[in-house]
């Protein structure tokens, strides 16, 4: 038996320029992954983090920078090497045919793959994405290309609905109740969704985040209400 | 039973057997001899709780030391061809948070009869003590000395398990600062382990734990870097196994504490080598890569059923290697167990 899940290095064949802090980098890789997946990228020398796979083939993460690492990934261009360890943890997983998608700041990266998954099995397929900001927006060009209905949101009204995405969730599960609702950010707002989709009857699929060791489900680190969130998460379901 | 299923034959396979896994390890009940190991989802109450739901028969939390430490940088435990190689470097919370960590969990896993080990490591003798008086207002149901984490020598130097001196005055130190049975963990890389594992048992010891990880070095091959950040980490999981039963044979005649064997154990069949070589608990760490927490129920059931299908119990298994007799045709007789010899030479050979 072998069990190896060491890095392997990819080489970046194309990087993107989302939003004011956010860049896509496509590497020139596939992967065997589901939506909700994470790999740990490493910068040998620096550090090892982990990110969400915005696409399997080829390989894809839409990174925002907020500190040394993500800073160094940003400052990277096509042909440079990252090192990939993973795929890890346990994906969103599809029930029913209406399909509610939330996605906050960066969270938006694995809805996409789950947002084309859906739409490919001919399902109804909504998505709210916010941020703060029109400037931290991401992805909604792409989702709605896609061929999914997107609402979006920001806290100081610059792009689409002024409010939160809790907002729309809302009046949707109160309107035009979906099968289930999935949803990837901020842990405030995954709370907020929660409460919102147990009180409403709705089953639903949380991606959470936490800080991350050995992605293995061995060290502990990433121990989110008795589940890691490496192995058993980061997506947990409820409802 | 030739026509069954591999399922038919799983659904019937132990509920009817019963044997008595419960083990007694220095007046503390186990009621099975597989106790989770340090460093291993040892850092929440939750996550040791669910644990020992999984089937564990003790809970080993993760080792604490006299102040918080964010330990080292990733990548710093990753999975390899025939193990993990880790360099966690020792995170945690500090022995004052640790206590109400301890205290939270012991109330969780004593209404499942599963007892609590509590874990220290400090970079000096008097550090040791005083983290072990601080951890004893949790009342853990025992006390592990780590003297032999391999991922912390450029800060700490070289580990205490290393000499006999340096093992020994942790243990007495310890011993002389708390009243609950102690367990010393020690390390495989040393000249001269019997020796080490004597000195321990002199200073106190009531248990040895054997063993902690084996210094290892994996390289990318395309960056010609070292993969963990910390350059060097722990061997452990199935490459381990041979070291640890190699060091468990070796304590195991050279003194008489209960030794809890720790060292690549995945399976019930690795359980029962790691008892015949002498272990009175088995140790895992590792096996819960892949099959998660419920390894310790699936071990624990497979135990159960290899013992009933030879009618064996866990004190019929426990020091076979030692005890095995030889052909009296045999050139070279394997060495005849002697009733409380103290020491036996190490076959390693010791460099002064
Ligand atoms: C399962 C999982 C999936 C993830 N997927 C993605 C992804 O697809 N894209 C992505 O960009 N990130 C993702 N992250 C987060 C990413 O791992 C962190 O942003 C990264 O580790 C930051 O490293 P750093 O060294 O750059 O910053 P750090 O030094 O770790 O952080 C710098 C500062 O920024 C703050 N900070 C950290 N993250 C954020 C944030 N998201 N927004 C605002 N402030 C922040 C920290 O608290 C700190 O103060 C994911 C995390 C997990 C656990
Ligand atoms: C990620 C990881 C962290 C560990 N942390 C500790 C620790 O804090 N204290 C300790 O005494 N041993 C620690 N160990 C060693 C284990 O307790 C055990 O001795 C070793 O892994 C061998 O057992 P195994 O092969 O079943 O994993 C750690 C091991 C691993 C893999
Ligand atoms: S990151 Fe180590 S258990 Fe999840």
């Amino acid at each position: 038996m072998n069990d190896a899940v060491l890095p392997r290095p990819l080489r970046l064949a194309a990087v993107r320029d989302e939003n004011a802090r956010t860049r896509t980098f496509v590497f020139d890789a596939s992967i065997d992954a589901a939506p909700g997946q994470f790999a740990m990228l490493w910068l040998p020398g620096l550090d090892e983090k982990p990110f969400s796979l915005l696409d399997t083939d080829p390989v894809s993460f839409a990174i925002a920078a907020v500190g040394p690492f993500t800073r160094a990934l940003h400052r990277l261009s096509v042909g440079d090497s990252v090192w990939l360890r993973g795929p890890f943890g346990t994906p969103f997983a599809l029930r029913g045919d209406d399909h509610l998608l939330v996605g906050g700041g960066y969270g938006v990266a694995p809805l996409l793959l789950l947002a084309r998954q859906g739409l490919a099995m001919g399902h109804r397929v909504r998505t709210v994405i916010g941020a703060r900001t029109a400037g931290e927006l991401l992805l909604v060009d792409a989702t709605r290309a896609a061929g999914a209905t997107v609402a979006v949101t920001t806290e100081d009204g610059s792009a689409g609905e002024r409010g939160r995405v809790t907002d729309v969730v809302g009046r949707w599960l109160a309107d035009d109740r979906p099968a289930t609702l999935y949803a990837c950010g901020p842990h405030g707002m995954l709370a907020a969704l929660r409460d919102q989709a147990g009180r409403a009857g709705v089953p639903f699929e949380l991606s959470w985040e936490a800080y991350m060791r050995c992605g293995i489900g061995i060290c502990g680190s990433c121990e989110h209400d008795g589940m890691l969130l490496c192995a058993d998460g980061p997506v947990l379901c409820g409802g | 039973m030739a026509e069954m299923t591999h399922e038919a034959r799983d659904a019937d396979r132990n509920d009817d057997l019963t044997v008595d896994l419960t083990v007694d390890l220095c007046g503390v009940r186990l009621p099975n001899p597989l106790v989770l190991a340090s460093g291993i989802l040892g850092t929440h109450a939750s996550l040791m709780h669910r644990v020992a739901i999984a089937g564990a028969g003790a809970i080993t939390a993760k080792s604490c030391g006299p102040a918080p430490r964010g330990g080292h940088v990733n990548p710093s435990c990753v999975a390899w061809d025939n193990g993990l190689l880790n360099a966690i470097g020792l995170a945690n919370p500090g022995a004052v948070d640790e206590v109400a960590l301890l205290v939270a969990t012991k109330a969780l896993l004593a209404p499942l009869g599963v007892p609590l080990i509590a874990s220290i490591f400090a970079d000096d003798v008097d550090g040791f003590a005083r983290v072990a008086a601080t951890i004893a207002a949790a009342e853990p149901d025992l006390l592990e000395v780590n003297i032999s984490c391999p991922n912390v020598a450029s800060e700490f130097g070289e580990p205490f398990a290393a000499s006999c001196a340096s093992a020994s005055a942790v243990t007495a130190a310890v011993r002389a600062a708390v009243d609950m049975p102690i367990i010393v963990k020690l390390a495989p890389n040393v000249a001269d382990l019997a020796r080490i594992a004597q000195a321990v048992v002199d200073a106190g010891a009531d248990a040895i734990c054997a063993i902690n990880t084996m210094p290892g070095l994996l390289v990318d091959a395309e960056s010609g870097r070292p993969v963990l950040a910390n350059r060097t980490g722990g061997i452990s999981g199935a490459a381990l196994k041979p070291v640890a039963l190699y060091a468990v044979d070796l304590i195991a005649r050279a003194v008489r504490v209960p030794i809890i064997g720790t060292g690549g154990v995945r399976s019930a069949v690795d359980v029962v080598e790691m008892l015949s070589a002498g272990a009175a608990a088995v140790g895992i760490g590792s096996a819960v890569y892949g099959a998660g927490p419920d390894v310790f129920g699936l071990v624990a059931r497979d135990l159960v059923r290899w013992l009933a299908e030879r009618n064996l119990t866990l004190a019929d298994v426990r020091g076979r290697t030692q005890r095995a007799p030889s052909w009296p045709e045999a050139a070279t007789p394997a060495p005849v167990p002697q009733a409380d010899h103290a020491l036996v030479a190490n076959p390693q050979p010791v460099l002064r």
